[in-house]
């Protein structure tokens, strides 16, 4: 016998559930606790950068919206500084908050954020990644959280150079992960959970 | 700012063991046979973008936040059902508390029932329970909230699928990477074995992983029972040797 490891596990994931809502945003579901609920507003004054917002639908594999789902982001602000309390690069723009949660709309199931464009940050070797804003969505049915980014249909040249977009095998699947400029600061991402416009989802 | 340019300085996750992780697509559960991605995730190391997470303070707590027997009742009253303390730690993988993780729970009532429009069952609401609440990990990893034990409650699925009484956590550490969304169950609840979103579990060990047993060293004598709950994030490497960059 070698000695243990004496390492935890992780605690296995269970799905959100139909009831994500009540949970994280209980305010959205008519449970008037809290004061408001978390990650509705990404900015606390006025921000640095091009303000935007991104919207779109998380589908199902038949091509349904779901209407249950949690969508968060994270991000960092427009100089690519993270407002977190292990970013060492600088001092991150006070006003933007860097992190979002969506219920999506109770019919629609349309989600939107309101928020900046991110600047770019570094890969662990010192290149540049495009600029992108890490997503997670959780819902019934979705056993654990999925990751994905969002990178932006009109960074053309910095998205040919990123080190993830460059390294995907099946590069006729990259728009599922393209943001794309629909109006002025507009962006349209929707997500689908299976079919023919898979989103690339991360393991990470 | 050309500091921007310079190589992150945290410690990547560990990376997550997919072979203990549930997979998406567990037939038995119905729901996920629509909603599990069918290509293979693309895997890479964590950067900057998943070690990094907002920051959350213990000034946005209020009061009852953790008390859901009271946070939605009427004054004076209270909720309707077991009263249980529910504590544990919040921990990496290295067994280190994980401080300031902001843990949110949510649940039914003692009838099964959870205070949504979409919700159904002929158990009746409780008009002083909201059926959430939230916390966050003092220096060690510890939490801790009181509520009432939640019933269990059939769901549609099979013909007659009942869920385990259960209470749902989901947890924010300190980096995008360690967010993690799952289900606590109780000792001895007898819908465990059969339940099929805790069958989507790949072992008993799994499963036990998400079992809070009864603690009555925590029980308050004559007022609550206690449950015990540990809650392992993914962790964060170590950063002397593996991130150390040439030059540095």
């Amino acid at each position: 016998m070698v000695q243990k490891l004496d390492y935890l596990r992780e605690s296995p994931s269970q799905t959100a559930g139909p009831y994500v809502h009540i949970g994280c945003m209980p305010n959205f579901t008519g449970i008037d606790i809290y004061g408001g609920d978390l990650g509705t507003s990404m900015k606390t004054g006025p921000v640095q950068g091009a303000e935007i917002a991104i919207t779109g639908i998380v589908y199902d594999g038949t091509g349904t919206p779901l209407r249950d789902a949690m969508v968060e982001i994270w991000q960092p602000d427009a100089a690519g500084l993270f407002p977190s309390a292990n970013e060492t690069r600088g001092h991150p723009d006070p006003n933007f908050v860097g992190w979002g949660r969506s219920p999506g709309d109770m019919t629609t199931g349309e989600f939107r954020f309101e928020t900046v464009k991110p600047g770019a940050v570094p890969w662990p070797d010192g290149r540049m990644q495009a600029p992108h804003i890490t997503a997670w969505i959780v819902a019934r049915g979705i056993n654990i959280g999925l990751h994905t980014r969002i990178y932006f249909e009109d960074e053309e040249d910095a998205n040919a150079a990123d080190p993830i977009l460059t390294r995907i095998e099946h590069q006729n699947r990259i728009p599922t992960l393209l943001a794309r400029k629909t109006n002025g600061g507009e962006y349209r991402f929707d997500i689908h959970l299976q079919g023919p416009h898979e989103t690339i989802f991360f393991d990470i | 700012m050309s500091l921007i340019n310079t190589p992150p300085k945290t410690a990547g996750f560990v990376p997550r063991d997919r072979n203990w992780q549930p997979d998406a697509l567990t037939p038995a559960y119905k729901t996920s046979i629509k909603r599990s991605p069918q290509s293979a995730l693309l895997s890479f190391p964590t950067t900057l973008s998943e070690e990094t997470s907002p920051v959350f303070g213990h000034g946005l707590l209020g009061a009852l936040d953790n008390d859901l027997i009271l946070n939605y009742a009427k004054s004076g009253e209270s909720a309707i059902g077991p009263r249980i303390i529910v504590h544990g730690r919040v921990l990496d993988e290295m067994g280190r508390g994980v401080p300031g993780a902001l843990v949110e729970f949510w649940q039914a009532n003692a009838g099964g029932r959870y205070r949504h429009k979409k919700e159904s069952y002929l158990a009746p609401l409780d008009p002083n329970f909201g059926g959430c609440g939230r916390t966050i990990t003092g220096e060690d990893g510890s939490y801790e909230f009181r509520t009432i034990q939640p019933g269990p409650y059939p769901w549609p699925n099979g013909m007659n699928d009942w869920r385990p009484a259960h209470i749902h956590f989901s947890i924010f550490g300190h980096g995008f990477a360690q967010r993690l969304i799952t289900q606590m169950y109780f000792e001895g609840d007898p819908h465990i074995p059969l339940c099929p979103i805790i069958g989507i579990l790949k072992s008993q060990e799994a499963i036990d992983a998400l079992i809070a047993p009864l603690d009555m060293h925590r029980t308050v004598p004559m007022d609550s029972r206690a449950f015990k709950f540990d809650i392992v994030l993914r962790g964060q490497r170590q950063t002397y040797f593996e991130n150390r960059k040439e030059g540095m």
